[in-house]
């Protein structure tokens, strides 16, 4: 870019005032600083004279202070209506008193729930799956940053293992199989057994999937790099023999899950169960269709290839973080699921137009026309369950929605609902054949999978975790940063994708005009830009997520001492137990 | 219900639901058309160089940016000279055990749809510069340098291929720039990529959302051409360069160039039509116009638009001269 252009850049200007702001701040400090200072100076010479006077007091002045100091120190008791009786709540009606000491300046908001029982191994568990999806997100999100800066700066290094084309799908499949999948996983592993009414059968079997899932994305990174992969289709981009370890990962954690569904103590199966149960085995059938490795000559490879990609996504992804939602939203909002056969209807829904949309990746490709037509039938199918899902969930908030002002989980719900809504009736309209003209191939694509898999996916995935980590662990993190955390993540979410679509949207309408294709290259500059912008801020918000993370694992000795009059008789109920003992 | 509440019945019939759906919209789909789809007559199968040099286009990730599609939608004529049909891909089978087939179709067009770049760009020494460092070529372009494929050498031993590195681009480099083997694989198969043309009698399938032609833009008799700067970056801009410099070592100037200043016709139209090899300063030009089926109006636009940019103030030509001319070369050539 030419340097004098840089100026004019909204980017560059907005980083500007960025910087100058505390600079002008910080003047000002100063200017204060330098004025008290001078006040002190001229204060000091005034006290030397007050110090002579007072020296030179005369009684009766001396007399008369003392007699104003008598008068003006009159109080009232307090105590004229009370009397002097000790105040008694028989009925312990007051309790959790909290006190404002200080300024507010960032508003409380509720704590966790406290810890309801789960056992310690499970607990271990969970937060093993938590702790690597931590990792893979700002493993993944780092390369997802690198390969963004790549768009604006595109000489910034000349290596194989770092180029572009083999980055992207390390990018892409660490944010997948790494982060949300283990994320998921994890997250079932609290959820199944809960609503069941069981415990979970087996604890160990949850290590090997994790193991082997870890592997598959360890694996698959380093052989996307080195040069090997499958061949090209999206998040297909790791060899099979990589993606089985990835698959028997998920196929053993399914046994485990269904061993405790039959064990279950409800009659019942809660619909939590429906939606992850099935998304497992859904992923299950989808790779083998896709990687079973003697088959898809010529465009059977792209049929495959859109039915894979579009399955890994909806009823993976979508499927089980709507389970989730399901058991996590009523709970959080203390109340049940405003309909239970809105979710049942959605459920079936899903199933029956999702499977249809694969191939609206590929109009008026070469695949046959009435396959077409049928992905984008079913996807505007998809309009029955998103409409029920979304209706669902905002109708459990309603009557709630003062909850979410002072909740620092529930606005990652909140978010993650509304781009349920928003981005899965996007994908509805960019399945048209008109959409395809102005859309198809350019980076709107790449906008609306950010803020489908990003703002639906990972937004309900850290509402998620950071309901529940608080209660795995009890430590909490400060709202502070879990605050900054949401807000540069959003933030930068639509400084990624708005300024995309728009650019993405001159393109299109560039190419219909028929201009040269460099141009359009040239047009999308600015744009690039503004993703990078927008992708660095995505980028701190995991910093801080993983910080988070890291202030509820931690182990740090905390010593309590029992303030309430409970603890007080339990702390007192145990000495004398241990002292009897002895 | 009871069904609801029993898992040995609920989740069979979710999987039974979503497995039937696959067969439908999948499985049975996709292995109809693999049975029932053959390669076109006019296709040659992949030489050993060319299929290793698509192993090398699969490694480094080139489909996530270069689609191989040409839709059938009048935007995409840019890109082919007929849509793309299932035959098109019906030779590409599974590139090993390991790895599933690459029809690489692609999902982004970052950069240009690749269906028909052999015919589009076929010289290899542009090629090989493209490769080494895109913006010595393309100055806008943001496509990633594949300098790995080369290496540096004091000195051209016997079938060494050196690439001319413009001064701009040669910074700490003391040597020759000399194209490793993967390099000229690379390039050999993406000069196989050529659209194959139908059997005769076989009725080309049509482009859709035709493009509506403003009428007053017709009538208008002043200009009746095609945009000569326009179809100039289309097809002659990557190696002759906006500013009509060339690049020293590799490509001619346009600028100052007696050939396009001349009054030699004939030679100018058979070097766009046909290419040219006289000048062993410079490297091989390709047959820009009979690969892009560019028609006389739109020769005679490029024509006009080098005679008269860049400082060249030469006389402007008629379509009816150049289309004489080229009747002559397309009798010429069918013979």
């Amino acid at each position: 870019m030419d340097p004098k252009n840089i100026l004019s850049e909204w980017g560059i200007i907005i980083t500007l005032i960025l910087i100058i702001i505390p600079i002008v701040v910080g003047a000002i400090i100063i200017i204060i600083k330098a004025n008290a200072s001078i006040t002190i100076y001229q204060k000091r010479k005034e006290l030397k004279k007050f110090i002579e006077h007072l020296r030179e007091l005369s009684p009766e002045e001396s007399d008369r202070l003392k007699q104003r100091k008598k008068e003006l120190e009159f109080t009232l008791s307090n105590n004229e209506l009370a009397g002097e009786t000790a105040p008694i709540d028989s009925k312990g009606l007051i309790n959790n008193i909290n006190e404002v000491a200080a300024l507010r300046f960032i508003e409380q908001k509720k704590k966790s729930q406290p810890r309801p029982y789960i056992e310690p191994d499970l607990t271990k568990l969970i937060l093993w799956y938590i702790g690597c999806a931590a990792f893979w997100l700002l493993f993944g999100t780092t390369i997802g940053e690198y390969i963004g800066i790549k768009f604006v700066a595109p000489d910034v290094d000349h290596y194989s293992w770092l180029s572009f084309g083999r980055l992207r799908p390390v990018h892409t499949n660490a944010v997948f199989w790494g982060w949300a999948s283990l994320a998921m996983m994890g997250l079932a592993y609290y959820v199944v057994p809960r609503v069941s009414n069981g415990p979970i059968a087996s604890v160990k079997t949850g290590y090997y999937s994790l193991i082997l899932i870890n592997a598959a994305v360890v694996f698959g990174s380093i052989c996307l790099m080195a040069g090997i992969n499958n061949g090209g289709g999206e998040y297909r981009e790791y060899i099979w023999p990589v993606m089985a370890l990835f698959g028997i990962g998920v196929f053993i954690s399914l046994s485990n899950f269904l061993k405790t569904i039959s064990n279950r103590t409800t009659k019942e199966i809660y619909v939590s169960n429906w939606y992850i149960i099935s998304a497992m085995m859904f992923l299950l059938v989808i790779a083998v269709v896709a990687y079973f490795p003697s088959w898809q000559t010529g465009l059977g490879e792209t049929i495959v290839q859109g039915y894979y990609m579009h399955q890994g996504v909806g009823m993976w992804f979508m499927l089980f973080n709507l389970g989730l939602m399901y058991y996590f939203l009523p709970q959080q909002l203390n109340k049940p699921i405003y309909s239970y056969s809105l979710g049942i209807l959605a459920f079936w829904a899903q199933i029956l137009f999702y499977t249809l949309i694969g191939t609206h990746h590929f109009i008026f490709s070469a695949i046959p026309w009435w396959l077409q037509t049928i992905a984008i039938v079913g996807s505007v199918g998809m309009i029955i369950p998103v409409v029920a899902g979304t209706t669902n969930f905002l109708m459990t908030f309603k009557g709630s929605w003062n909850k979410i002002s002072g909740s620092y989980t529930l606005p990652f719900y909140l978010i993650g609902i509304i781009f349920y809504f928003t981005g899965s009736m996007q994908g509805t309209a960019e399945a048209f054949r008109f959409t395809n003209l102005v859309w198809h191939f350019t980076d709107f694509t790449v906008a609306h999978s950010h803020l489908t898999m990003y703002g639906i996916i990972t937004f309900m995935l850290w509402g998620f975790i950071y309901t529940i980590v608080p209660r795995l662990t009890g430590r909490e993190p400060s709202q502070i940063t879990v605050g900054a955390h949401f807000w540069l993540a959003l933030i930068g979410l639509l400084f990624y994708t708005v300024p995309l679509m728009y650019g993405s949207t001159l393109r299109g309408l560039m190419w219909i005009d028929g201009k040269p294709f460099i141009e359009s290259v040239e047009l999308m500059a600015p744009y690039w830009l503004w993703r990078a912008i927008g992708g660095s801020l995505m980028w701190i918000s995991h910093l801080l997520f993983a910080y988070n993370f890291y202030v509820m694992v931690r182990k740090k000795e905390t010593i309590e001492i029992p303030i309430s009059a409970i603890d007080i008789l339990r702390a007192k109920a145990e000495l004398d137990l241990k002292e009897t003992i002895k | 219900m009871e069904f609801f509440d029993n898992h040995k019945k609920l989740f069979p019939t979710a999987l039974g639901l979503f497995v039937g759906l696959t067969i439908i919209v999948a499985i049975l789909p996709a292995i109809n058309n693999q049975e029932n789809n053959a390669p076109l007559p006019a296709s040659i199968p992949l030489t050993a160089d060319e299929i290793a040099g698509k192993l090398s286009f699969i490694s480094n990730g080139c489909v996530g940016c270069h689609t191989q599609q040409v839709r059938n939608i009048d935007m995409d004529k840019m890109w082919g000279n007929r849509p793309g049909i299932a035959a098109d891909y019906a030779a590409i089978t599974r590139t090993d055990f390991w790895r599933n087939t690459a029809t690489l179709m692609g999902t982004e067009r970052t950069g240009p749809d690749l269906t028909n770049i052999g015919n589009r760009q076929s010289s290899l020494a542009w090629n090989l510069l493209h490769l080494y460092q895109p913006r010595a070529v393309i100055a806008k372009s943001i496509m990633p340098a594949y300098q790995w494929l080369f290496i540096e050498k004091d000195s051209l031993e016997k079938g060494d291929v050196e690439v001319i590195i413009p001064d701009k681009y040669k910074k700490g480099i003391t040597g020759k720039i000399i194209a490793k083997k993967e390099a000229i694989q690379l390039v050999a198969y993406l000069q196989s990529l050529k659209q194959i043309p139908l059997p005769d009698g076989k009725i080309l399938p049509d482009f859709l959302y035709k493009k509506e032609i403003n009428p007053k833009a017709v009538n208008t008799n002043t200009s009746s051409l095609p945009d000569g700067a326009l179809l100039y970056a289309k097809n002659c801009q990557s190696c002759h360069q906006e500013n009509g410099e060339g690049l020293k070592g590799a490509f001619p100037p346009l600028k100052g160039s007696p050939i396009v200043l001349g009054e030699n016709l004939e030679l100018y139209v058979t070097i766009i039509m046909q290419g040219y090899d006289a000048r062993p300063e410079y490297s091989v030009m390709n047959a820009v116009g009979i690969a892009n089926n560019l028609t006389p109006e739109e020769v005679t636009a490029i024509i006009n638009h080098e005679k008269t940019s860049w400082g060249n103030a030469a006389k402007p030509v008629t379509p009816e001269e150049v289309k004489k001319i080229m009747d002559f070369i397309n009798l010429t050539a069918k013979k």
